[in-house]
């Protein structure tokens, strides 16, 4: 027997059975959330069209009054809005932080002001939400009006913290860039400006696409710090001041206190679905993106 | 010989996913035994109680003491809402079931004929407002009024000029389904800010101008103002004497009869020991201390 060669293969075993094992649980908790929310529609009978484009939630009306009413709508878009204004602050400033650290000082840049955003990604999200709700509710209720928990504390909160995402994703695609890039730009009489806006951001372009979009997915996954300022009104919200739900937030404050199988619990699993699609979605998105706009 | 290598290589992979299954396999077999070996009486062996956060704590604390006291027994007391807590006893996969509601509010009819009640406690709530409130007593009435919106000012009710802000539970909380019951008559509430945690909507009533919301009588502190309904405050007396109408039974649910470790926990949580000490030190209201009780449809009558 050889020793060399059996060790070989059984870390060749080893590795297999690690990445079977990782695929089996992709796949399993795909087909588990996938059964639970198509149930919805196929045991329970509630239309999809009702689902997603419904702001009705009536999980406990009585079989006289027509059955329970399972619309979603209102914290799809919840969801939604606070995703996108999150990442409208987040994107440019993050950007331009990126810009900041590689560019315009690099050494500062790096042994300060990185560190300090990756301390930043660590921070739990349970803090934030505490001092959204201590600092930032109270804040907007006496300057700003309404009751302070509100759209606007949401996507402040996740602004904050998707920032962190943002800013390493960029400040590697910046730096991965080919000095003779910025070397011929300089030499045809370019200021640093002119470099950094004409040259620079559009060769890293798909990169920085793919780190606004990784935020975004961020943003859209985040439940307790959100649930914690938003107010969990389940209405679509009229400004940026009235309370509002997401759909992450929807099922963490049900999912407990509703029975396995029901119909409402299996709702809650749809929403599940739905944001599960939405992250497979941006992974997509992120693909093409790269695929599409490699620098050659 | 590479073939060979990869057919070794896969071979192994297989063997070690294998052997990964059959320990999953095998604890959940070991789990079966540890419930027939209570089965044979005697307070030894290892069973779960599971569900209602509100009657978390108390659970805790009664286990900690009863396995201070036997220790060959092992509860495992876990939270996770009531509806957990009802699946998981109806489906046998714990042995105990903490629910705030009866069990027929939650299950369909055959699953709660086969599950057997045992009330532990007693939580009264009450309708809790901001302490810049003047307002100390709204009748029924008011309250309904307040909670669906048609009143949406305290000047209505001769308090300062602030507006109306509701704090609810989420619909699914066993907490809003008794307050909804008994204080609002069922009343469908107005749409208003929702959070899942009892110490949340304390904070939030203290904070915010105008709110209103309700909490257990057990998170009633000094940073509120309880309000008195009809004149009645919200106390242990007068829920036992029927004459304030907010409350709720915390229920321990077993699948059918219950035997061994489980009977004898049961047995110490209705104890004096228990009901007279550690029910009354957590702010819940003993079970034996009623004087009024109340059936799965609300029907109350003297005992």
């Amino acid at each position: 027997m050889n020793w060399k060669l059996f060790f070989d293969r059984a870390g060749r075993g080893l590795t297999l059975l690690c990445a079977a094992l990782v695929i089996l649980l992709t796949i399993s908790i795909i087909y588990f959330i996938s059964s639970k929310g198509l149930a919805t529609f196929f045991v329970n009978g509630i239309s999809p069209g009702e689902f997603l484009f419904s702001d009705q939630w009536l999980p406990e009306r009585s079989l006289s009054e027509g059955g329970p009413q399972m619309g979603a709508a209102a914290f799809i878009i919840g969801s939604l809005l606070v995703s996108l204004l999150a990442v409208g602050i987040s994107a440019p400033l993050g950007i331009i932080v990126a810009v900041f650290i590689v560019e315009i000082a690099p050494g500062w840049g790096q042994r300060v002001l990185q560190p300090a955003v990756e301390l930043l990604a660590g921070i739990p999200s349970v803090v934030y939400g505490y001092i959204g709700l201590s600092l930032l509710v109270p804040f907007i209720r006496v300057y700003f009006g309404g009751g302070g928990f509100s759209l606007l504390a949401g996507f402040l909160v996740l602004s904050v913290m998707i920032l962190p995402t943002i800013i390493s994703v960029s400040t590697d695609s910046l730096r991965a860039l080919p000095l003779e890039y910025k070397h011929a730009s300089y030499a045809l009489g370019s200021t640093r400006w002119q470099t950094i806006r004409m040259v620079l951001i559009p060769a890293a372009r798909s990169s920085l696409i793919t780190a606004v979009v990784l935020g975004m997915a961020r943003a859209f996954g985040e439940a307790l710090a959100v649930q914690m300022v938003i107010g969990n009104t389940r209405e679509i919200p009229t400004s940026i001041l009235s309370p509002m739900m997401t759909m992450t937030s929807a099922i963490t404050m049900d999912m407990g206190a509703t029975v396995m199988g029901t119909t409402w619990n299996n709702a809650l699993w749809s929403m599940g679905l739905l944001l599960l699609l939405m992250s497979l979605f941006f992974i997509l998105i992120i693909r093409l993106v790269v695929r599409k706009g490699a620098v050659q | 010989m590479i073939k060979k290598a990869k057919l070794i290589s896969v071979l192994c992979g297989l063997a070690l996913l294998a052997a990964v299954v059959a320990g999953c396999g095998g604890q959940a077999g070991q789990q079966g035994e540890q419930g027939q070996e209570e089965e044979q009486g005697g307070a030894k062996g290892s069973i779960t109680a599971v569900g209602s956060s509100a009657l978390q704590p108390l659970v805790e604390e009664a286990a900690a003491q009863f396995m201070a006291g036997n220790t060959e027994a092992q509860i495992v007391v876990q939270g996770g809402g009531s509806g957990t807590g009802l699946s998981q006893v109806a489906s046998g996969a714990a042995n105990i079931g903490n629910s705030d509601v009866f069990a027929e509010e939650k299950l369909t009819a055959e699953e709660a004929a086969q599950l057997v009640d045992h009330k532990v406690c007693v939580v009264g709530m009450a309708a809790v407002v901001n302490p810049d409130i003047t307002v100390e007593d709204v009748t029924q009435q008011q309250l309904i009024d307040i909670f669906t919106g048609k009143i949406t000012n305290w000047k209505e009710l001769g308090g300062p000029d602030v507006k109306v802000q509701l704090v609810n539970r989420p619909s699914s909380s066993g907490t809003r389904a008794t307050f909804k019951a008994f204080a609002l008559k069922g009343a469908e509430e107005a749409k208003g800010i929702e959070q899942d945690s009892s110490g949340t909507v304390r904070q939030i009533i203290n904070e915010t101008p105008g709110a209103i919301g309700y909490l257990a009588l057990s998170y009633l502190d000094d940073s509120v103002k309880t309000l008195k309904l009809d004149g009645v405050e919200a106390n242990q007396e007068n829920i036992c004497t029927g004459k304030y109408p907010v409350w709720a039974y915390e229920h321990m649910y077993t699948k059918g009869e219950p035997t061994g470790l489980a009977k004898d926990f049961l047995d110490q949580m209705l104890s004096d020991e228990v009901q007279n000490n550690l029910v009354v030190e957590l702010g819940y209201i003993p079970a034996t201390e009623m004087k009024v009780e109340r059936d799965a449809q609300g029907n109350v009558s003297n005992i």
